[in-house]
This record gives C-alpha cells, structure tokens and sequence, in this order.
C-alpha cells in the first residue's frame, strides 16, 4: 500500500532524512517511533504531499506522490502533530468543508459527517467553534476530518499526544477499530502505545531506519537472555560473591544505594538455565533476607533506548 | 470549481464569524460617510455664496455636482480603501501559516490555484459589499440635486478594479509571511509607493513621467471617475491584478520546496 524508497530531506545544510526505505502492506497497523527531531513528521509531510523530498521516491496505494499528488491526497486522512484547525469554524461546519474538498459527493456530506461524528463522539458539540474546544476534543475533530472521506490510508502523527487516560484508550480503541480495512501509519514516541495498537514498529533515529519489525520479535531480539531482580537484606559484598557460585548465573550488578543492609541485584542468567530453585537455599544459608524475586522483562522502552544510543 | 466554491464559502464565511467585516465595513463606513458630508457642506455653502454674491459666482465658475461632489468622493473612497484592504487581505495566508492549517490544507485534494482564487473573490466580494453600501452617497445626490449618472457607474467600474488591485498585492504580501502585521505593512508600503509614484511625474523627464504616471495605480481611477472608459485602464488593472496572483502562485510554490 505504502512504498518508501531511499528518502532523502535537506533543510538548507541540515539533512533531516538520510535515505529511508520501508514499506506498509494492506490493512496494517505501522508504528513509527522515534525521539524528538528523528524525522518522524517530515515522512509523513512527504507522504502527504506537503513538501516533497530532495531525492528517493514514495508511491502510495499506487500513486506516485510527487507524480500524481492529487490522486494520492485523495486516498489519504492526515492528522498533522499539533492539529491545526479553523477556531473559527464549528465543528460541523469544518467536516463539511473538509468532506467537501476531499470530494465527497454533495448528498453524501450529511450522512458521512453525522457518521464521523458518532463515530469520534462528537455529536454533542457539532455547533461549537473549535476554539472553544477542549485539547481531546480539538484532537478529534483532527481524526474525524482525517477519516471524514474514508481513506484507504491514514497518517496520524502522534494522535494521543496532550490526551488525558481515558480519552487514550479510546483514540486507541478508535485506531485499533480502523485496522484491516485500512492502512494506518501512526507516528508516536510513546512506547506503550506501539506495543498495544501497531502490528509492525519502524524505528528511526537522525533521519535513518535502525530497526524494522514486530514489537515481539524487537523485543526478544534484543532481550538476549533472561534477568532477574533480587532483593536481598545482607551484605552486598557477600551477597555478590555468594551468588556468582550458583551455577547458570552470568553477571550480577548491584542496583542504586542500598537502604539499610537491603540492596537490588540484577542476575544475567545464562541461555538453557535456570537457577532460580537454587538461590532460595544459597539465600537462607548465609542467612540473608529474600525480600523479592521476580524476573525482568525488557520493555519496548530498554529496547528503544538500547537502540538509540547503541552507536 | 467546485473546490474553488468551497473555498470561497469557507473564507466568506469566516470573514463574518471574525468580526473583521464587521469592523472594517463600518469604519470604512464611518470615515467615508464623513468626507462626503464635508463634500456636501462645502458645496452648499459655495452654492449659497454664489446665489447671493455674483462676484463670488464668477469666482468660482462653474458650480457642477458632478465636478465638486462626485469625483472628489471617489477620490476619498479610494484613499480610504488603501487604508482598509490591508486589513482584509493581511490574514489570508498569513494566519493559515501561523496555526499551521495550511498543512492540512494543502494535503487535501485540492490545486494551489483553487486555494488562492477562493480566497481572492471571497476577500473581493467583502469589499464589492463595501463598494454596494457606499452607493448611498450617490442615490442621497440624486434625490437633491441632478448628478451625471455616467461618471457614477464609471467611476465604481474603476474603484472596484482599483480594490481587486489592492487585493491580489495584498494576498501577495499575506502569502510571503506568517506574520499579518508584516502582511499588512508589506501592502501599505506597496500601495503606497504605487500612489505615490504619481508625484513625481511632473519632476521627472517628460518620457519617463508618461511612464510612470502609467504605472502609478491611482492615475488610471482619474478617467473612470470622469466618465471615460478607456481599454488601456482596464488592462493596467487587469495586468496589475494577474501579475500579483500569479506571483502569490509561486510564492505558495516556493514554501513547499524550502521545507
């Protein structure tokens, strides 16, 4: 559906985007993550035809989008990243508008206009000025108009930002709705929200891809081996030394000052091990104190980090 | 056409739900009612002087409505224009690319050249309606007195020419910024130098004060407002107006490429 091809983007001497592939199929929910500054918006604004890119092509649900732009603005609903709506407009008033020039069929704006609305909860404030918004409102009304002329694809550049929690779960809920029938690309920089709506994650750094793939796989690619998280009421020196001798465990770190005797140790565990049963009796011999044991889980977050900062 | 007709609603619209055409119609209102009530006092008194002092009659000479009122009231109404259009102008593009909706603007399915002449014939039907509430002036003439109704079609003719002038300079000016005082002083210092080139014609080389009499923007309304239409005004203003989109046009361009 999409194809990303060696994009490139100059802003004067500032190269913004240094060569960026990918591709999004039909149906797919595509999360691109990215810190600040990674070159997340300027994709997009090149997908979108807001400006195009210094070299590489992009051709989306067929289109050429610097060929044919028009075709490919057609196709698409884009929520740019700090929603820029007419404050002087109601609600209703700018969906109208806005299924208009997205070329909706004159007998049909009613009925696609109330739909949207029902389906963002907007019903209830269709004759208010959008200056009068709330931010979470404000925020859907970006959605309604980006799925106002029911595109085949979306470009949603980070849709839950300024969001309270519930309004979250529901623009998510909203999003996760939209797969299958369409092709979602979603921009965001937090991490939980890649793990819980996209099925693929791109992650780009200083305008370039660094990784490519599921957030399960990403997660256990990087991962490695198992950690575990100790904390044990004792002498850290004894402690360390005491639980290097268990067979199966790798490294062991103690984790930020201790309070008292109490310290947090992270263990390594070595592929094919598992020494858990044997530290309870180590602990209770050298009569320490197990306070907790529990295994660490490396998040999208670690992972993203590691990835960042890997050069 | 159809998007063009959007656009134009969606401008329209948005003059009357900001209170700018409001504001602006009426101090245009204000000030132009003003000059015409000085216009028609003098002329009352001078009218009076004449029917009780004959020397004062043969001073004056010929003591014409069309003459002492109507043409200087078109002049007025032009100044004031200048002063005004700039505020009507000014937020066109500059506003959308400060709140940024020019983004989603120019990502929907829609030419640059839709956008710009929506916004050209929403912000010139505003003033036509400024142009239409100043006809009472002319209809007050006509009850009292016997005014030419020639020059006052003309002279319309002209100023709403001269006003879609002021306008495309001034959408050229609002699309080079973000920001709308530099919009709107861009377009003053313009016009301004447009109107006043005509100053300067009696100083320069005979040559080259036909040209830039031919230049300057107001002398082209003299004619109109004297009754004559002339191909060679009617082009000026024509050529005035297309230039100025046309440059808007690219100027829309250029923001796209520079990133």
């Amino acid at each position: 559906m999409i194809e990303v091809q060696n994009l490139t983007k100059n802003y004067g001497n500032y190269q913004a985007l240094k060569g960026i592939s990918f591709s999004v199929k039909k149906g797919e929910i595509l999360g691109f993550l990215g810190p600040n500054g990674a070159g997340k918006t300027t994709t997009m604004r090149i997908l979108t035809g807001f400006f195009p890119a210094t070299s590489g092509s992009a051709t989306v649900a067929g289109f050429n989008v610097f060929e044919e732009p028009i075709e490919v603005k057609k196709r698409i609903g884009y929520l740019p990243e700090n929603v820029p709506l007419y404050r002087d407009m109601a609600v209703s008033d700018y969906l109208r508008f806005a299924a208009g020039v997205k070329g909706i069929k004159k007998h049909d704006i009613g009925d696609r206009v109330k739909k949207v609305m029902e389906d963002c909860a907007l019903s209830d404030v269709s004759c208010k000025l959008i200056g009068e918004l709330s931010k979470g409102y404000r925020q859907r009304v970006g959605l309604a108009q980006a799925l106002v002329n029911d595109p085949d694809v979306l470009i949603l550049d980070e849709p839950t930002i300024g969001l309270d929690p519930k309004q979250i779960i529901e623009i998510r809920k909203l999003i996760k709705n939209l797969a299958g029938k369409r092709t979602v690309i979603l921009s965001t920089h937090i991490l939980p929200e890649v793990s819980m709506t996209c099925q693929r994650v791109v992650i780009i750094n200083k305008g370039e891809v660094i990784a490519v793939d599921t957030p399960q796989n990403l997660t256990s690619r990087i991962q490695g081996g198992n950690k575990l998280l100790l904390k044990i009421d004792g002498d850290s020196n004894a402690v360390l030394k005491g639980l290097q001798t268990i067979r199966g465990i790798g490294k062991v770190e103690k984790r930020e000052a201790s309070i008292g005797s109490v310290s947090e140790y992270i263990i390594e565990i070595k592929e094919g091990e598992d020494p858990r049963k044997e530290i309870a009796p180590q602990i209770v011999k050298n009569n320490w104190g197990l306070l907790e044991m529990r295994s660490v889980e490396m998040s999208l977050e670690d992972i993203f980090i590691k990835l960042v900062t890997k050069e | 056409m159809r998007n063009f007709y959007l656009i134009f609603k969606k401008e329209l619209k948005s003059y009357f739900t900001s209170p700018i055409a409001y504001v602006v119609i009426t101090i245009f209102l204000v000030i132009s009612g003003y000059f015409f009530y000085n216009i028609i006092a003098t002329f009352a008194t001078i009218s009076y002087q004449a029917t009780i002092n004959p020397m004062a009659a043969k001073q004056y000479g010929l003591l014409n409505v069309t003459e002492i009122v109507v043409r200087p009231l078109f002049g007025n109404i032009s100044m004031i224009m200048l002063l005004m259009m700039p505020l009507l102008t000014m937020r066109l593009f500059s506003e959308e690319k400060k709140t940024g909706t020019i983004e989603l603007l120019l990502t929907y399915p829609i030419t640059d050249m839709q956008v710009l002449l929506g916004k050209f014939f929403a912000c010139l039907a505003v003033y036509l309606l400024m142009l239409v509430l100043t006809a009472l002036y002319p209809i007050l003439i006509m009850i009292y007195g016997q005014p030419e109704v020639g020059p006052i079609i003309t002279g319309y003719i002209g100023l709403f020419l001269l006003g879609a002038s002021f306008i495309s300079l001034g959408i050229f000016a609002s699309s080079i910024t973000e920001n709308q005082i530099i919009a709107a002083t861009v377009a003053f210092g313009a016009l301004i130098f447009f109107w006043m080139l005509s100053f300067s014609v009696g100083l320069a080389d005979p040559a080259i004060g036909k040209i830039i009499s031919y230049i300057s923007i107001t002398e082209h309304l003299e004619a109109f407002a004297k009754g004559v239409i002339d191909t060679e005004d009617i082009i000026y203003y024509g050529i005035f107006i297309i230039l100025f989109l046309f440059l808007t046009l690219r100027a829309l361009e250029s923001n796209k490429w520079r990133g």
